[in-house]
């Protein structure tokens, strides 16, 4: 028989958990930034601003909540400001360039969906404060959903054009999302304690509700090809570097300023 | 300092409930139902309990300022912001006097929050300028975070809707 009761979460297991769900969000709002006075259209440029504060709030909280319980004392800024490459644990996903609006449009429905599940469920956590924010952030990750599919069949089920670019937006996605359902030690613990998700058990509702959006778009779920990984352990793209130091910029040049 | 200079939890609350909010300033914090708690803490510093409309409200940090200049001029100058995320924020918080200034300043208040998302961002919302059913949303993810855009086929004005959440 297991001894599953010797085991005990601490408070770094927690802040590392919490890192990584920080993580994501940060990077996917920096990314979602880039849009603003790119996008498509005006409407556009200010609904990728408003998912991207959306992220970046969740991020603060993630973030700040990890630098107290790490033992470090670091701020919210510090984490975001002061780590390097290797040290930041997003997944891969995120940090994908943003490609055209129909790539930026597959990724938002992967990671949408992938959040909205991994909240709702986060928000049952027996600790109180990622319950709290999940509870929270899975209000507004659905509205990221409803952007994400009302686009993805817009363009899916539109021109000829639009569908082709669309497709090949999911094909060049999906080799990113299997890493979103990783499975390790650390979730495996948490999600046994209480306080986190096993991301593993949030798949086949995944794929259930975004292959209804695929299918409503006339589009194809790509057969499984190569998959990404890594970001977990710190392993990252090469286009992630370029976007850290972006994000790291001002404070690299003026540490600590505020306005 | 004697207790006597020191304004009561209530009479903070009064004064920061009325604060109008940064972003919408016709309604109040009071009627955004964003204060949760004004109360003495367990070391006898007086707090004020807030909790977000979204995780990533630019306004948060203003209210946080203003409602700390409210417990300063209290003679509670130690007085501290607290904010929490749960329960979580809904639009079915904002009262009945907020939702009427919201109209009376041509925003289309928001629904009840219990209702499938696309009638959230605003199908079937009301023109508040001639009161036509004969909407559609323009800009369903913005302008702000908290409002949609939509434009009156009747009367042709586009209005904000702030939607329900």
């Amino acid at each position: 028989m297991p001894v599953e009761a010797a085991e005990t979460v601490t408070s770094a297991d927690i802040a590392a958990y919490a890192l990584r769900l920080g993580d994501d969000a940060l990077f996917l709002g920096q990314r979602l930034c880039e849009w603003v006075t790119r996008a498509p259209t005006i409407e556009e440029d200010l609904a990728m601003a408003n998912i991207a504060l959306d992220l970046l709030g969740q991020a603060r909280t993630l973030l700040g909540y990890a630098g107290e319980l790490d033992g470090t004392g670091r701020s919210e800024d510090d984490l975001a400001y002061t780590r390097t490459e290797r040290q930041f644990r997003n997944c891969l996903l995120v940090e994908t360039p943003n490609g055209d609006f129909a790539l930026t449009i597959a990724r938002q429905l992967a990671f949408a969906h992938y959040s909205r599940l991994l909240y709702t469920a986060l928000a049952e956590s027996a600790d109180a404060v990622l319950a709290g924010l999940a509870a929270k952030a899975s209000k507004e990750v659905a509205y990221h959903c409803l952007h994400a599919a009302q686009w993805t069949v817009r363009l899916g089920a539109g021109t000829e054009e639009s569908h082709r670019r669309m497709q090949e937006g999911v094909d060049r996605i999906w080799p990113y999302v299997p890493e979103l359902f990783d499975s390790d030690e650390l979730v495996r613990r948490l999600d046994r304690d209480g306080t986190g998700v096993d991301p593993a058990r949030l798949r086949a509702h995944w794929d259930e509700s975004v292959t209804a959006v695929l299918s409503e778009a006339e589009l194809t779920v790509p057969a499984p090809r190569w998959r990404a990984g890594g970001g977990r352990e710190g392993l990252h793209t090469e286009a992630f570097a370029p976007m850290v130091a972006e994000l790291q910029s001002v404070h690299r040049q003026y540490p600590g300023a505020s306005w | 300092m004697s207790t006597g200079t020191r304004s009561t939890a209530n009479e903070v609350r009064r004064l920061v409930e009325a604060l109008p909010d940064p972003e919408l300033p016709v309604i109040s914090l009071g009627d955004l139902g964003v204060i949760r708690h004004v109360a003495p803490a367990d070391d006898g510093v007086m707090e004020v309990t807030i909790t977000p409309t979204y995780t990533g409200c630019p306004a948060m940090e203003t209210i946080q300022g203003a409602i700390r200049a409210v417990l300063s001029e209290c003679g509670h100058p130690d007085g501290r912001v607290r904010q929490v995320l749960s329960p979580a924020w809904t639009t079915d918080w904002i009262s009945a006097d907020g939702r009427r200034k919201l109209a009376d300043n041509r925003i289309a208040p928001p629904g009840p929050a219990g209702v499938p998302l696309p009638v959230r961002i605003g199908l079937g919302v009301p023109c508040p300028n001639c009161g036509s059913a004969a909407t559609r949303p323009q800009s369903p993810f913005g302008a702000t975070r908290c409002q949609s855009i939509l434009v009156c086929t009747a009367c042709h004005e586009t209005f904000a809707h702030m939607r329900a959440t």
